[in-house]
């Protein structure tokens, strides 16, 4: 492979805003679904989908910049996720175990 | 590798197949009222934003997406939405009917503004390469474990993070659904 | 094998590493596209006469009992969770451990560093331990 080559590739690479237009696209989507959706464990998928679209913004914006922030961000991101997966489930058994139904729309105890 | 003309590049057109690729699945995943296609579906999407962050150099980042959100998240996901048997779900008696087209005019809202945000005149950095072995492994390693950097608390606490992740999820599920 | 590496190295800061997934994209070509066609030229191609004992759901030659969705043991739900978690520990071990050799004057900070990680996630598998979760019965 040439080094000319790659010089042309990257000169004519992908322009940041396409990254932040697709970022923000998913956004939309994951919040339009954690509105409509009453299935909590898919409005959990919803908020993964969120969370991702963040990190695609980090990463762009860490190769944009050259900066290598972004890119650490996007570990601790992906960390807190999985733990927040892994309690956010157990919460949703428990309920489950005690209400045999975890329809977002049923539950209100909390309401008072 | 075809020869690259300045106009369109390799890259922009991954990005464009699997770009459009993430927002079908995302959208599909949204729509479907079956939970396991839905998380089939985001797997699929999870997999498309790896290869974009393969696009943007993030090497690492990208093995990290497919071994931790496909290979683990997405497993749970699975065997919880197996483990409460949740199948499809009666659409009947949904309280939440009246919030869709609301919830879908917000949404659009909230695009339209992220949308002007993004065009906005913003410095848009040239797209030159800078370096693209700032994702590798070593890279990641070396900014990660710099004490001249901040990174090393965030690194610490996160160990108590998942402490409380493993307590907590086992005292929830310990006694026998 | 120390020469060879070193010609993949000047290789590759000669080319973006991106040309280096291109045999990934194929593969990747290459197997979804196969497993497509060949989903595909059965049911095209295919003769299709369902009868019910056709349609019924295989078991190993033996009857089906109820319904595949059954509601699977909340152990599942432990062990993918502990894998999760101690998958992040590897994700952070994994670029540390790349860098270790490298360390030069910081090795001792960075073994001290990563040893009070380790610690801290190992409280949590003590704990899962006593608590019974690797037991499956």
């Amino acid at each position: 492979m040439p080094e000319s080559q790659a010089v042309t590739a990257a000169a004519a690479a992908v322009p940041l805003s396409w990254y932040l237009m697709l970022s923000a696209v998913l956004f939309t989507i994951g919040v339009v679904g954690v509105l409509i959706k009453r299935n909590p464990i898919v409005i959990f998928m919803c908020i993964e989908l969120m969370l991702n679209s963040v990190n695609v913004t980090f990463i762009a914006f860490a190769r944009y910049l050259g900066d290598t922030g972004g890119l650490m961000f996007t570990i601790f991101v992906m960390a807190v996720a999985a733990a927040e997966v892994a309690v956010g489930l157990g919460i949703l058994i428990s309920i489950f175990r005690s209400r045999e139904n975890i329809n977002v729309d049923e539950i209100n105890i909390m309401q008072g | 590798m075809p020869p690259t003309s300045p106009g369109v590049t390799g890259e922009m057109i991954l990005f464009i197949i699997f770009g459009a690729a993430a927002i079908a699945t995302a959208l599909v995943m949204v729509l479907q009222t079956n939970p396991v296609r839905s998380a089939l579906f985001l797997v699929l999407n999870l997999f498309c934003v790896a290869v974009l962050y393969l696009l943007l150099n993030a090497w690492f980042l990208a093995a990290v997406q497919v071994l931790v959100y496909t290979g683990a998240i997405m497993v749970l996901f699975l065997f919880v939405i197996m483990l409460l048997n949740l199948g499809t779900p009666d659409r009947e008696a949904d309280r939440l009917r009246p919030q869709q087209p609301i919830a879908v005019l917000s949404g659009l809202v909230l695009a339209l503004i992220i949308g002007g945000v993004v065009l906005s005149p913003l410095p848009n950095p040239s797209p030159t390469l800078r370096d693209d072995r700032l994702g590798t492994v070593e890279a990641i390693g070396r900014n990660l474990f710099d004490p001249a950097q901040p990174w090393l608390f965030p690194f610490e606490v996160t160990s108590i993070l998942l402490l409380i992740a493993v307590i907590g999820s086992v005292v929830l599920a310990k006694r026998r659904l | 094998m120390p020469d060879q590496s070193t010609a993949v190295q000047a290789a590759q800061t000669a080319t973006p590493l991106l040309h280096t997934y291109i045999p990934v994209l194929v593969l990747a070509i290459l197997a979804v596209g196969l497993a497509a066609v060949m989903t595909i030229l059965s049911w095209v191609l295919g003769p299709k006469k369902p009868t019910p004992q056709k349609l019924a759901t295989y078991e190993s030659g033996v009857v089906p009992i109820g319904s595949a969705r059954e509601r699977f043991p909340v152990k599942f739900y432990l062990i993918a969770m502990l894998f999760i978690i101690f998958d992040i520990e590897t994700v952070f071990l994994y670029p540390w451990a790349v860098n270790y050799r490298h360390s030069g004057g910081l090795m001792i900070f960075n073994l001290v560093e990563m040893a009070v990680f380790v610690a801290i996630l190992f409280v949590g598998y003590i704990y899962v331990w006593r608590k019974g979760a690797f037991e499956w019965d």
